[in-house]
C-alpha cells in the first residue's frame, strides 16, 4: 500500500506548505530555508507539484515544531506578494472575520 | 449547586498531573503527534485553524459563581479574554497555548472543572434542562439523575472507546428545554398511571450528516434501573454499532437499520441479564448524591411585589425586558431571568472575562451564587427575587447581557463555523451577526414572535440547524459559501427535522433570505399569535418557497 507521503500531489497553481505550531497551534507557513515563518509572504513558493512534495516531506519530519502540515493553494499578487488562495487559508492567515467581541458592546 | 468530593476531586488533580507530563514528553519529542493527538482530545483539547482549543464541561449546566469567575480568569490568563458557550453545555477557548495549557488545567481544577469526556468517543457531557431544580412544571430535579449517571460513566473503561461519541440529555418537565429527541440517549421523567415515577427511554437521536429523532424504546423505566438499562444501551450500541465506517457510527445508525423495536429487543435481553446486579439503584447511594446537591433557603416571598409593577410601568425598556427574559420560577416571589449572549454585533454564545466575572457577582448577590448555561448559548440566573428584578436588570443591561431577544429572531444558535473551526466548510458567524443586524429592531423581532434560527458551518451540525425553526447550514461550492435552508424544524416536546427550501444560496444573499422568509410570514400568519413554525406546519413550506425563490 502506498503511504499518503508517497502519493502523487496534485497542484493547480502556486502553493506553500503550511501547518499549527506546535507550542501554540499558530499558522506557520515553511520558509525556503526550512524554518517556518508566521507571514504567507516569506514563505517558500512552488509551482512543481514535485518540489512540494519535497517541501511537505520535509515539513512532516519536523515534528517539535510543526503540527498537520499540509499543502496550501495561494496566490501571487501583481505586486509578487503571496495572497491566501481560498477562503481557509485567508481566514488562517488573517484570523477570525468575525466582529472583534473585545470591542466594547 | 453539587458539591463535589474528595473522590471528584482526587480524579481530576491526577488527570491533570497526567496531562502536564504528557504534554512535556510531546513538547520534548518523546512523543510524535499521532501519539499525543488522542491523549489531548481525552482531555478535550483540539487543534483548530489558528490555535489549540479547550472544551471544559459544564456538567448539566450548573456553574456556581466561583467557577464563572475561574472561568474568567482563563479567559484573562490563557486566552484572550474571551469564551464561547456551546449547544451542549460546554465552554470553549478557542486561543490557548500548548504549554500553558496543564497550567490552565491545573487553574480549572481547583474550580472543579476539567475537559474529561468533552471528547472522543466516550459518553460526553450530560446535559439538561438550564431550568432544571426550578421549573414550574418540572417533575423533579432531573440534575440528580445526571450526576448519578455522570458519576457511573465518567472514565468508564468499557465505554471510553465506543464506535463514536455518546451524547445523554435528562428532562423532567412536560415542555422539552434540552432537546432530548436529537441525543444518543435521552431519559424523560415522567409519572405513569399509577402515580409512580419513572423514565421515557429514548435512543437513536442525532443530526450531523444523517439527521434522525430518538425514538421511544421503553415507555416507562423504574428509577431502580436506570443504570442497568444506561449501561444496557450502551454495551449494545458498542457490541453492534458500525467501527468500520465514522460517518455510519452512531447510534442512530444502528438503531435505524436495525429498527427501533429490534434495539429495543437487543437491549432488554441485556437488561435482564444485569438488571438485579449491583446496578440496581441503591437508595443509599442515590439519598447520597441528592443530598450533596444545595438548594437556596429561599425567602418566603409574594409574587408580583408592587414595587415590580410600578418599576414595569415606570420604564418600557425594563418592561421589555421582563416580557422577554424573565420566566416564572417554581417558588413564589421567585423569578428565573436569561441572560442572552446574543448582542446586536455580538457572536453567538461568547462571554468576555469581564462578563463572567460580573454576572458572578450578580449571582452572589441576587441568586445564591448559581448560574445556569442553556444550549441556546445564553446564560440563566435561577434563584433571582422578584423585588430585586429591576436592580438586576440595570446591572445586567450595563455589561450587555440584557438585550429583550430571548426566543426571537436573533437570539440565533451559532456553531464557531470556519472562523475556528478546522471541519467547517463556511463561515456561521458572520452569517448570524448580519441576520441579527437586520433585525436589530426589536418591535419587528417581537412581531415575529419566537422564532430560532440555527446555524452550522457544515454537515456535523453542531449548531443544529436541522432542528432551527429556520435552519441555515454552510456547505462549500467550487470554493464559495453557500447555505442551505430549511424550515419548520424544531427541537422541543414535539421535535421536528426542518424541510429543505431549495438550492443553496450564496454568503451574500442569506439574510435577505431570511428578510423574505420572515416577511412572507407576517402575510402568511393565521392571526398575529400564530408561532412562526406553526404556520410553516399549516402551510408548508411552498409559499416560503416562492417568496424566496421567485426574484432568485
Amino acid at each position: 500500500m502506498t503511504s499518503p507521503l508517497d502519493q502523487k500531489l496534485k497542484i493547480a497553481g502556486p502553493v506553500v506548505v503550511t501547518a499549527n505550531r506546535l507550542t501554540d497551534g499558530a499558522v506557520i507557513y515553511r520558509r525556503a530555508d526550512g524554518g517556518w515563518t508566521t507571514v504567507l509572504d516569506a514563505a517558500a513558493v512552488t509551482t512543481s507539484a514535485a518540489v512540494a512534495q519535497e517541501h511537505l516531506a520535509a515539513a512532516n519530519i519536523d515534528r517539535l515544531r510543526a503540527v498537520g502540515a499540509y499543502v496550501a493553494p495561494v496566490k501571487v499578487a501583481t505586486d509578487g506578494r503571496l495572497r491566501p488562495g481560498n477562503l481557509r487559508e485567508f481566514i488562517r492567515s488573517t484570523g477570525p472575520t468575525t466582529i472583534d467581541p473585545r470591542d466594547p458592546l | 449547586m453539587y458539591l463535589y468530593d474528595e473522590l471528584d476531586r482526587t480524579l481530576v488533580a491526577e488527570r491533570v498531573a497526567e496531562f502536564r507530563d504528557q504534554v512535556a514528553r510531546r513538547l520534548s519529542g518523546e512523543l510524535s503527534e499521532d501519539e499525543f493527538k488522542p491523549l489531548r482530545l481525552m482531555n478535550g483539547v483540539y487543534l483548530q485553524l489558528h490555535a489549540y482549543m479547550l472544551r471544559i464541561a459544564i456538567p448539566y449546566g450548573t456553574l456556581s459563581s466561583d467557577q464563572l469567575r475561574m472561568l474568567a480568569h482563563v479567559a484573562r490568563r490563557y486566552d484572550r479574554g474571551y469564551g464561547h458557550f456551546t449547544t451542549r453545555q460546554n465552554i470553549q477557548f478557542h486561543w490557548i497555548k500548548l504549554a500553558e495549557l496543564p497550567e490552565a488545567m491545573a487553574d480549572l481544577a481547583g474550580a472543579g472543572l476539567h475537559g474529561m469526556q468533552t471528547s472522543g468517543n466516550n459518553v460526553r457531557n450530560i446535559t439538561t434542562d438550564q431550568w432544571a431544580g426550578v421549573a414550574p412544571d418540572e417533575i423533579e430535579d432531573p440534575r440528580v439523575w445526571a450526576e448519578l449517571i455522570r458519576q457511573h460513566l465518567t472514565l468508564h473503561p468499557e465505554f471510553s472507546f465506543m464506535p463514536r461519541k455518546f451524547k445523554i440529555a435528562v428532562g423532567a418537565s412536560r415542555h422539552d428545554r434540552a432537546a432530548l429527541r436529537i441525543h444518543d440517549l435521552a431519559l424523560r421523567l415522567l409519572r405513569n398511571g399509577a402515580g409512580e415515577t419513572g423514565f421515557e427511554v429514548m435512543v437513536g437521536g442525532g443530526l450531523g450528516r444523517t439527521p434522525f429523532l430518538a425514538k421511544t424504546i421503553k415507555p416507562f423505566l423504574h428509577k431502580r434501573d436506570v443504570l442497568s438499562y444506561v449501561e444496557a444501551v450502551l454495551r449494545t450500541y458498542n457490541q453492534f454499532g458500525r467501527r468500520d465506517n465514522i460517518w455510519k457510527a452512531r447510534i442512530k445508525i444502528l438503531v435505524h437499520d436495525l429498527g427501533a423495536e429490534a434495539f429495543a429487543k437487543e437491549v432488554e435481553a441485556e437488561w435482564r441479564a444485569i438488571k438485579d446486579g449491583p446496578l440496581a439503584l441503591d437508595p443509599a447511594v442515590f439519598a447520597e448524591i441528592a443530598g450533596r446537591f444545595r438548594y437556596p433557603a429561599y425567602e418566603r416571598l409574594d409574587d408580583n411585589p408592587p414595587a415590580l409593577g410600578e418599576a414595569r410601568r415606570a420604564d418600557r425598556r425594563f418592561d421589555g425586558w421582563m416580557g422577554n427574559a424573565v420566566a416564572n420560577h417554581r417558588i413564589p416571589g421567585y423569578a428565573i431571568v436569561t441572560l442572552s449572549l446574543k448582542p446586536q454585533g455580538g457572536t453567538p454564545g461568547d462571554a468576555s472575562a469581564e462578563q463572567m466575572e460580573a454576572i458572578a457577582d450578580l449571582a452572589d448577590r441576587y441568586s445564591y451564587g448559581e448560574i445556569r448555561v442553556g444550549h441556546e448559548q445564553n446564560l440563566v440566573l435561577p434563584h433571582v427575587a422578584q423585588r430585586d428584578l429591576a436592580a438586576l436588570w440595570r446591572a445586567l443591561d450595563a455589561i450587555g447581557v440584557a438585550t429583550p431577544n430571548v426566543g426571537l429572531i436573533s437570539d440565533i444558535i451559532s456553531c464557531p463555523g470556519l472562523d475556528y473551526c478546522s471541519l467547517a466548510n463556511a463561515r456561521s458567524i458572520p452569517v448570524a451577526q448580519e441576520i441579527a443586524a437586520r433585525f436589530r429592531n426589536l418591535d419587528l423581532a417581537r412581531d415575529l414572535g419566537r422564532l430560532h434560527i440555527n446555524i452550522s458551518g457544515c454537515i456535523n451540525a453542531c449548531g443544529h440547524h436541522h432542528v432551527g425553526h429556520i435552519g441555515i447550514l454552510g456547505v462549500e461550492k467550487n470554493g464559495e459559501e453557500f447555505y442551505q435552508i430549511t424550515l419548520g424544524g424544531k427541537a422541543d416536546e414535539d421535535a421536528k427535522l426542518g424541510a429543505l427550501i431549495g438550492p443553496a444560496v450564496p454568503f451574500a444573499q442569506v439574510a435577505d433570505v431570511v428578510e423574505d422568509i420572515a416577511a412572507a410570514y407576517l402575510e402568511l400568519r393565521a392571526r398575529p399569535d400564530e408561532l412562526f413554525v406553526d404556520t410553516v406546519k399549516r402551510t408548508g413550506i411552498e409559499p416560503f418557497k416562492e417568496r424566496v425563490y421567485a426574484t432568485r
